[in-house]
């Protein structure tokens, strides 16, 4: 099969897959924390290729050697060192980690909602909680990942801020700016950051097969888009193989993301 | 030594209304569920539950004896959000004081170090300040001139101060215990039930093997396993199987099945009360004897 061919079959969920990997490249000897399915694959692909360092858990409470398939069983994991949640604070606060958090909703300056639609007092619709979001988002680089773009995801302002955006940050002083970043958010439409001028969230590129139009439609705040916006990257033949072969045999990333 | 052995009942009966009850365990896993279980079928309202939660929170809420949970999440793990917290929310039934789970953490730590807050980081610029108008920040002391000061950016940097979160009873439940109260995790997470017990004026430990003094740790299971040690504890009941249905390995896991009825119970009254009749509002013995009736 040549080059050519490999790439003409690439899928959505791995065009996402390679987008979420490539939030992690440069971050070294920090504990990478996905969730969602696609995110953990773009993780263990970033480790497997251009990021050897990242540290991985195994989803209880130790740290994991190599990056394993995702559908390998407890059994088969190799474990490293021990990470009860005890000592994950310790790693939170140290800022050794970038985490890509799931949002129910995100906005235009990157804060983030788990907690509740409507009004905190009494919800529409009660969500997870705040878990760790808070404290994460001030304390190390935070990314995100949406799978269901759309006008109720990406909304103009979230209704209970768990992740901290830019504008939040710097109203709070430097007690919550020092450490704070919010790197990149991915979703199944685009990859998008904050590298404007007033930090607010930009089209970084579109995941080919999707219009910026179809994008711009399914944003619900004025989202910046660079005049030379670009398609997110293809696979390279070997990032294909490990996904395919290694590390998602199952295809369990098609059930996040339909072609 | 002091022999600490008691019953879950002794143990709630010293329960009052109005009480602030702390739950050990995390989401669905380790969690004390035959005290629950108990509080479940006793005439306690208005608790203040302090809890990372699970189905101890979702049970207490659909029982209507929680008046106020503090948390920062509800969580079945397998299940992303127990739905009968997400009812009682969503009917306005409880109060929240919702924070980040690192904040709860130091709250804890703070009530069991004695001192009125701790400051973090986390909070800041989220609305769980906003939710929780009581909270506070704290200024740091050490400006540009202190000699103690490592970075500039943080010369009188404000930060929250998170409140000790103070217990009037908490409640953890551990592999194997021993009579003296030492306590023993199997599995790869102690959580935070030592602070759960360090944060509390009464302390109870429920576990599903009391072995002699001395036995606890062996060739595979080293002395660090003992989590609790019998400072944190004024009483130990043996009760097998008291943590289902959460996940307690390496003596069981999740009863899934039992866990999806659970869920699955919610937001329909009739189906509730279906529930709660067979397996909530009865006696432990007869709650085994259910559990039994169904293969486990």
């Amino acid at each position: 099969m040549s080059e050519r061919e490999v790439i003409s079959g690439v899928t959505r969920a791995e065009y996402c897959v390679v987008a979420c990997a490539d939030a992690w490249r440069g971050d070294g000897e920090v504990m990478a924390s996905p969730f969602g399915t696609i995110p953990a694959l773009g993780a263990r692909l970033a480790k497997r290729t251009f990021a050897p360092d990242l540290v991985l858990t195994d989803g209880e409470a130790a740290l994991m050697v190599g990056a394993p398939s995702i559908s390998a069983e407890a059994s088969e994991l190799v474990r490293e060192a021990p990470m009860p949640y005890r000592s994950v604070f310790d790693v939170v606060w140290s800022g050794r980690r970038h985490i890509m958090m799931m949002a129910s909703q995100i906005d235009r300056e990157g804060n983030q909602n788990i907690s509740a639609v409507g009004s905190h007092a009494v919800p529409k619709v009660q969500l997870v909680g705040v878990r760790g979001a808070p404290g994460n988002s001030v304390n190390h680089p935070t990314s995100y990942w949406v799978p269901d773009h759309s006008v109720r995801t990406f909304v103009e302002r979230v209704d209970v801020v768990c992740g901290v955006g830019y504008a939040r940050a710097a109203a709070a002083g430097p007690g919550a700016t020092r450490f704070h970043e919010v790197r990149q958010v991915v979703s199944n439409l685009g990859v998008f950051d904050f590298e404007t001028p007033d930090r607010t969230m930009r089209l970084r590129s579109f995941h080919p097969g999707v219009r910026v139009e179809e994008i711009v439609a399914a944003t619900g705040f004025t989202l910046s888009v660079p005049d030379d916006v670009a398609g997110t990257r293809l696979p390279t033949p070997e990032e294909l193989e490990l996904l395919r072969q290694e590390l998602d045999p199952g295809s369990l990333r098609d059930r996040e993301v339909q072609s | 030594m002091s022999d600490k052995r008691t019953t879950v009942d002794d143990m709630v009966g010293e329960l009052r209304s109005g009480m602030t009850i702390g739950i050990g365990g995390w989401g669905s896993r380790r969690k004390p569920m035959a005290v629950v279980r108990a509080i479940c079928n006793s005439g306690l309202t208005d608790l203040t539950v302090v809890a990372y939660g699970g189905p101890d929170v979702g049970l207490l809420c659909a029982t209507g004896k929680v008046r106020k949970v503090v948390c920062g999440f509800v969580t079945l793990d397998s299940i992303a959000l127990d739905p009968h917290w997400r009812a009682a929310r969503q009917a306005g039934q409880v109060q929240v004081m919702e924070v980040d789970e690192g904040m709860f953490f130091l709250g804890l730590q703070a009530a069991a170090w004695r001192v009125p807050f701790l400051p973090t980081r986390a909070g800041l610029g989220s609305d769980v300040l906003g939710i929780n108008p009581d909270l506070r920040l704290v200024r740091s002391p050490y400006g540009a001139d202190s000699p103690y000061l490592a970075d500039a950016a943080d010369a009188g940097v404000e930060l929250v101060a998170m409140p000790a979160l103070h217990l009037d009873a908490a409640f953890v439940h551990t592999n194997r215990a021993d009579a003296a109260g030492n306590g023993q995790v199997l599995s790869p997470d102690p959580f935070f039930d030592a602070l759960f017990l360090g944060a509390a004026e009464r302390r109870f430990l429920t576990t599903e093997r009391i072995v002699s003094p001395g036995e606890l740790a062996d060739a595979s299971h080293p002395l660090a396993t003992v989590a609790v040690h019998r400072m944190l504890t004024d009483a130990v009941a043996e009760v097998p199987g008291g943590a289902h249905f959460t996940a307690n390995p390496p003596d069981y896991g999740r009863d899934e099945a039992f866990q999806k009825e659970y869920a699955s119970a919610a937001g329909d009254p009739a189906a509730w009360e279906a529930f709660a009749t067979r397996y909530v509002l009865v006696d432990e013995d007869e709650y085994r004897a259910r559990i039994e009736e169904r293969g486990q």
